[in-house]
C-alpha cells in the first residue's frame, strides 16, 4: 500500500524509557540526523541522577526530548506531539505533557503484571481508559526485535538491548530520516565489536521497515529543511561541548596555553571530559582532588603563564569562593564557570536552575567584585566562554560564567563563527625594567603580569592586602579605602567594552521583558508568537551581567511595566532594583527543576496586558 | 642549572622580617637562603609558596617570585605552577596547622602524584598565628587555650603520613642544626620529585621546648639517629651506640653492630620503622633521609602527554579544532 506523507512545520517528539534503555543514545541520534537534514532544532534531555534506578520504577525513566522545525526555533517545545512509551513507568510519567490527540508509541512487550507493580500501577493503563484522549499505537518491540536478530550470536538479554535502535528505526520512517548516518555511527561506535555493529544496524533496519510491512501508521510525516536558514557551516552542538570550545578558543585568541584544573561535578563534568581529549590544542586538563584544588591549580597556572580556568556546579563553587577572593585580591587571570543546578545543598543535580547568581554577584567575603557573564543556549556557550576568556585575560580578573543544565545538556545548529572575525586578546605582560611595579596600573587600572622565570621582575603577592604600586603588604587604612575602589574600579570600567545588550520584539511600548541565560528561548518563542498580535512587547536578555552595560535605563523607560521572569526566587529582579530604583521590576519566578514554557511566559503576558486595561 | 655564583645576600630581599626573636623560623630561613645561593638557581627561576600561618610568612622574606596564597592551599597552586612552567624551582613554606590540618588533602595528593615541589614543613605542634591552640600533631593530653582540660585527638605523624601518602622523598631536620638542615635541603633540591621535609621548629612563646629531648646541644647525641645512606645507624655522644630496626621489634645495640641505613630501597616499610621510632619513648628519633626513590613527575608526564598527543594527532589549529568532520554547510 502506499502511504500517505503529510508535511508538518514543528514537530516534538518525547523519548521515554527506563535509564538502562538506551533513551539519551536514540535521543541524540535522532537529533543528529536531524541536524543533517537541515531542520532547525533543540533538545531537552531530562534523566534521574541515579546511573541505574531499580529498572521499570518511575524513578528510574529517563527523557529525552527533541523539536524540529521547517522554520527558527528557540525551545525544545512545551508539549510533545508524539511521546514514545518504552515501559509503563516512563507512560505514566510522561503522557500528561502531550497534546490532546497526540500519538502515544508504547512498546507493550514491556506492559506485564511485574511491570505494573514497578511502576506502581493497579491495572493497565493501556486498558483502563487512562489514555483515550490520545492515539495509543501498540507494538511489541521486544517480541519484533528478537523476531528480527533470530540469528544474531548475542545471547537474549543483549538481544533486546537493541530495542531502542529497533523503536529509532520506526521514528526515522514516521518522520522521513534517513538511516545512514546512524548505520555509519554504529559501525565506528563498536568498530572493536563486529557483532553489536551488526546487531543493532539490523534492528534499526528492521525497525524502519516495520513502519510500512506492519501498518501502525495512517500516514508519514515530513518536516521540511528550513529554507532560509543563514549560509554557513553548521555543527549540531551541545551547551557544554560548546562552552569548552568557547575555552580552548579564547586561550588561543589570547596566545595562551589552557590550563583547565577540575572536579567531576553533575551537570559540569562533561567540559572537564571534552577539554581532556583537547591535547592536541595544547590545553592541559588537571583532574584534583577535590573542587579547592582545581581552582588553587588554575590560579597557580595563571600565576606562572598560562590561562587558568576551572569548572564546576553550584555546590562546587560555594567550595571555590575563598579561591576566588585570592584571584580578586592577586589579580590574576581565570575563568570560573558554574552550570547551574538545582539546589540548594545537593538539590536535584540533574535539574536546571539558576539559582546561582547571588553566589555569582556576592558570594565572597568582603568587597570582591568580578565580572559575571551569562550563556543563553548551546551555540552561545562559544561566544560567551570566549567573551569569559577576554574579561579574565583583558582585566587581569577572575571571571563568573554562568551556565546551566538546560544548556549544558541541550543541542541546537550552531552557526560555526567565521575564523577571521575573532579578535585575539591583547595580554598585559610586564616588562623588565628598572621602574618595575607589581601594582602599577594602566589607563584601565589593569596591573601587569609579571610571570615566574622573567630575570628581573621579582615579586610577591598573595591574599594580604597590597600596598598600591608596589605590592608590599600594608595595613595602611587609606591605602585599603584606595585599593577596594580600585579593584571596584577596574570591574566597571569593563563597561565600556560591552555593547548594548540584544534586544527583541517592540522597542517601546506594554511590557519588556528582561532575562538572563537559559530562559532565552522561552521568552524569545512568547514574545515573537505572542497570543495577540496588537500586544507590545519587548525582550531584552543580558549576557553581562555584572557589570551592567550602559544605556539599560533609556530602555526600561520606554515601556509601562518590566517583568523579570527567572529559574529562581527573583534574583536578577532584585539586583536590578538595587541597581535601578526609579523602575519596577517585576519578577516571575519558577523553582520546579524544569525550563520555563513559552507557553507559561505568554499567559504572564496576557494577564499582565488585561489586567492594565 | 645556571653556573651563576650566588651569595646568601642575593636572596635577602629589603623586607623586614616579623617573626618574634628568638623564634625557630630565622634558622629555616637563614638555612635555605644559603641553600639557594649554593645550588645556583637563577633567582627569578625560584618560587616560594605557602599557605597560612607564621611559617606562611616565608615568601616575602626570600628575593625571589613569592606567593602568599590561602590557608592549606599552598600544595594546589605549587602544583598549577608546576604544570604551567616545570623548570621553575619550585619551595613550598607550611606548618602543621596549613599541611595537616586544612591543608591535609593537598599534601597527600602532591606526594601521590609526586610533583617537583620541596615541601619545607615547619613543625612546632601547635597553632602559633592563632595564639596558641592545639595543632594535629600536638601530643594526645596536650593542654592549650581551645584544650584547657588536655587535647583527646590522637595526632599525626607527618613523616608516617608523607610515606603513607608514596612520597618520594622523605626528611627530617630541626632548627637547632642549620649545618644538618642546609645538607638535607640541598639533597632535597637535588631530588627530582617531590620532597617533604619535617622541621622541629620550637615555638618559643605558645609551645616552648617541644623538641627538648631530641633537640637541644644536650640531648640530641643520645636520642637521635641521624640517616645518612650508606652509614651506619649510630648514635651516642661518641657514636657508641647502634640501632636495629625490625617489624617485630626493635633493639639498641653495640654501635659495630648497627643496621647500614638505605633510603632507597624499593620498598618503604624500613623508612615508615625508622618514623615509627617516635612512638617508642626508649628509642632515639631519627633526622635525616628517611626515604629517597625514583619516579616520574606529575609536571613531566602532563606536559609529555600533551606534547605526545599534539605530535602524533597534529590538528591543532583554531580551526580544527572548531570546523569537525561533523560540519555541513549551507550554500
Amino acid at each position: 500500500m502506499s502511504t500517505e506523507v503529510i508535511r508538518q512545520e514543528d514537530v516534538v517528539i518525547r523519548f521515554a524509557g527506563d535509564s538502562g534503555d538506551g533513551m539519551q543514545i536514540t535521543g541524540s541520534q535522532f537529533t543528529e540526523t536531524t541536524a543533517m537534514v537541515g531542520n532547525d532544532l533543540a533538545t531537552f534531555p531530562d534523566f534521574p541522577a541515579e546511573i541505574r534506578a531499580p529498572a521499570g520504577t518511575r524513578a528510574g525513566v529517563s527523557g529525552f526530548q527533541i523539536r524540529f522545525s521547517s522554520g527558527d526555533i528557540f525551545t525544545p517545545g512545551d508539549t510533545p506531539d508524539v511521546l514514545v512509551a518504552m515501559n509503563p513507568a516512563a507512560l505514566i510519567t510522561n503522557y500528561q505533557d502531550l497534546k490532546p490527540g497526540g500519538i502515544i508509541l508504547v512498546n507493550s512487550g514491556a506492559f506485564n503484571e511485574r511491570d505494573f507493580k514497578q511502576a506502581k500501577l493497579d491495572s493497565n493503563p493501556l486498558e483502563d481508559g487512562t489514555l483515550s484522549a490520545y492515539r495509543v499505537i501498540e507494538i511489541d518491540i521486544n517480541a519484533r526485535v528478537s523476531e528480527a536478530l533470530a540469528d544474531s550470536p548475542l545471547n537474549k538479554k543483549d538481544v533486546l538491548r537493541c530495542k531502542n535502535f529497533y523503536t529509532l528505526g520506526l521514528m526515522y520512517w514516521l518522520f522521513s530520516r534517513p538511516t545512514q548516518p546512524t548505520l555509519d555511527w554504529l559501525a565506528e561506535k563498536f568498530a572493536k565489536k563486529p557483532e553489536l555493529v551488526e546487531a543493532n544496524q539490523t534492528a534499526l533496519k528492521a525497525g524502519f521497515n516495520s513502519g510500512s510491512t506492519l501498518e501502525l501508521f495512517q500516514g508519514r510525516f515530513t518536516v521540511a529543511p528550513v529554507e532560509d536558514i543563514p549560509k554557513g557551516t553548521y555543527r549540531n552542538i551541545m551547551g557544554n561541548e560548546a562552552l569548552s570550545l568557547g575555552l580552548a578558543a579564547g586561550a588561543k585568541l589570547a596566545g595562551l596555553r589552557a590550563f583547565l584544573g577540575s572536579y567531576p561535578i553533575t551537570p559540569a563534568t562533561d567540559i572537564l571530559q571534552y577539554m581532556s581529549a583537547m591535547k592536541s590544542h595544547g590545553v592541559v586538563t588537571a583532574q584534583m582532588e577535590d573542587e579547592i584544588a582545581g581552582i588553587c591549580t588554575a590560579i597557580g597556572a595563571s600565576y606562572a603563564g598560562m590561562l587558568g580556568i576551572t569548572t564546576t556546579s553550584g555546590p562546587g563553587l560555594a567550595l571555590k569562593t575563598e579561591a576566588v577572593g585570592l584571584a580578586v585580591m592577586t589579580e590574576l587571570p581565570l575563568v570560573v564557570v558554574d552550570v547551574q543546578r538545582a539546589g540548594p545543598s545537593t538539590g536535584m543535580p540533574t535539574k536546571v536552575e539558576q539559582a546561582d547568581l547571588n553566589q555569582a554577584l556576592y558570594g565572597r567575603n568582603s568587597e570582591a567584585p568580578l565580572p559575571v557573564i551569562a550563556c543563553a543556549s548551546p551555540a552561545d556557550a562559544f561566544d560567551c566562554a570566549v567573551e569569559a576568556c577576554r574579561l579574565a585575560v583583558e582585566y587581569m580578573t577572575p571571571v563568573i560564567l554562568l551556565s546551566d543544565n538546560y544548556i549544558a545538556n541541550g543541542a541546537e545548529p550552531w552557526l560555526l563563527p567565521d575564523l577571521d572575525a575573532l579578535e585575539s586578546f591583547k595580554v598585559n605582560r610586564a616588562e623588565a625594567g628598572d621602574d618595575f611595579q607589581p601594582y602599577a596600573r594602566d589607563e584601565r587600572l589593569v596591573r601587569p603580569w609579571a610571570i615566574p622565570g622573567t630575570p628581573g621582575l621579582q615579586h610577591r603577592i598573595g591574599g594580604l592586602e597590597k600596598e598600591h604600586l608596589t605590592g608590599n603588604v600594608s595595613y595602611d587604612p587609606e591605602n585599603h579605602q584606595q585599593m577596594v575602589e580600585l579593584r571596584q574600579d577596574k570591574i566597571l570600567g569593563i563597561r565600556k567594552t560591552i555593547p548594548t545588550p540584544h534586544f527583541d520584539g517592540a522597542d517601546s511600548g506594554d511590557l519588556l521583558i528582561v532575562g538572563w541565560g537559559s530562559t532565552h528561548g522561552a521568552i524569545h518563542t512568547a514574545v515573537m508568537k505572542p497570543d495577540k498580535p496588537d500586544q507590545k512587547v519587548g525582550h531584552l536578555h543580558l549576557r553581562h551581567i555584572h557589570p551592567l552595560p550602559d544605556g539599560l535605563p533609556e530602555i526600561f523607560a520606554r515601556y509601562e511595566r518590566i517583568l523579570v521572569p527567572e529559574l529562581n526566587m527573583g534574583q536578577l529582579a532584585r539586583y536590578l532594583t538595587s541597581e535601578y530604583p526609579q523602575f519596577k521590576f517585576e519578577s516571575m519566578h519558577k523553582v520546579m527543576g524544569k525550563p520555563f514554557k513559552a507557553a507559561e511566559i505568554r499567559a504572564r503576558i496576557t494577564a499582565m496586558l488585561e489586567d492594565r486595561s | 642549572m645556571s653556573e651563576t655564583k650566588m651569595t646568601l645576600k642575593d636572596f635577602k630581599p629589603d623586607q623586614e622580617v616579623r617573626w618574634c626573636p628568638g623564634c625557630g623560623d630565622y634558622a629555616i630561613l637563614n638555612a635555605t637562603q644559603k641553600a639557594l645561593a649554593e645550588i645556583g638557581v637563577p633567582k627569578e627561576n625560584v618560587v616560594v609558596i605557602s599557605g597560612i600561618g607564621c611559617s606562611s610568612r616565608f615568601p616575602y622574606y626570600v628575593d625571589t617570585y613569592g606567593f602568599h596564597t590561602i590557608h592549606g592551599r599552598a600544595l594546589a597552586i605549587a602544583t598549577g605552577v608546576k604544570v604551567a612552567n616545570p623548570d621553575l624551582a619550585v619551595w613550598v613554606a607550611t606548618g602543621d596547622g596549613d599541611a595537616m590540618s586544612i591543608g591535609g588533602n593537598h599534601l597527600i595528593h602532591a606526594l601521590r602524584r609526586n610533583v617537583n615541589v620541596k615541601i619545607l614543613m615547619f613543625n612546632n605542634e601547635i597553632y602559633g598565628l592563632t595564639k596558641g591552640q592545639y595543632s594535629p600533631t600536638s601530643p594526645r593530653g596536650k593542654k592549650t587555650k581551645t584544650s584547657p582540660y588536655g587535647s583527646l585527638d590522637h595526632p599525626f605523624h607527618p613523616l608516617e603520613l608523607a610515606l603513607g601518602a608514596g612520597a618520594t622523598f622523605v626528611a627530617r631536620t630541626m632548627d637547632t642544626q642549620p649545618k644538618h638542615m642546609k645538607e638535607v635541603l640541598m639533597a632535597a633540591a637535588a631530588h627530582e620529585g617531590a620532597a617533604f621535609i619535617e622541621i622541629w621548629q620550637n615555638c618559643h612563646i605558645f609551645n616552648d621546648g617541644a623538641f627538648k629531648d631530641w633537640s637541644t646541644k644536650d640531648t640530641r647525641d643520645d636520642n637521635t639517629v641521624v640517616l645518612r645512606s650508606g652509614e651506619p645507624m649510630v648514635f651516642g655522644k661518641d657514636k657508641e651506640k647502634g640501632l636495629i630496626v625490625d617489624c617485630h621489634g626493635n633493639s639498641i645495640v653495640d654501635a659495630d653492630k648497627a643496621m647500614t641505613w638505605d633510603a632507597s630501597t624499593p620498598t618503604p616499610v624500613p623508612a615508615y620503622l625508622l618514623a615509627a621510632l617516635d612512638r617508642e619513648p626508649d628509642m632515639p628519633r631519627a633526622v635525616g633521609i628517611f626515604r629517597q626513590v625514583e619516579q616520574t613527575t606529575y609536571e613531566r608526564d602532563v606536559n609529555a602527554q600533551v606534547a605526545e598527543v599534539k605530535s602524533t594527532r597534529g590538528l591543532s589549529s583554531l580551526k580544527d579544532l572548531i570546523y569537525t568532520p561533523d560540519a555541513w554547510t549551507v550554500d
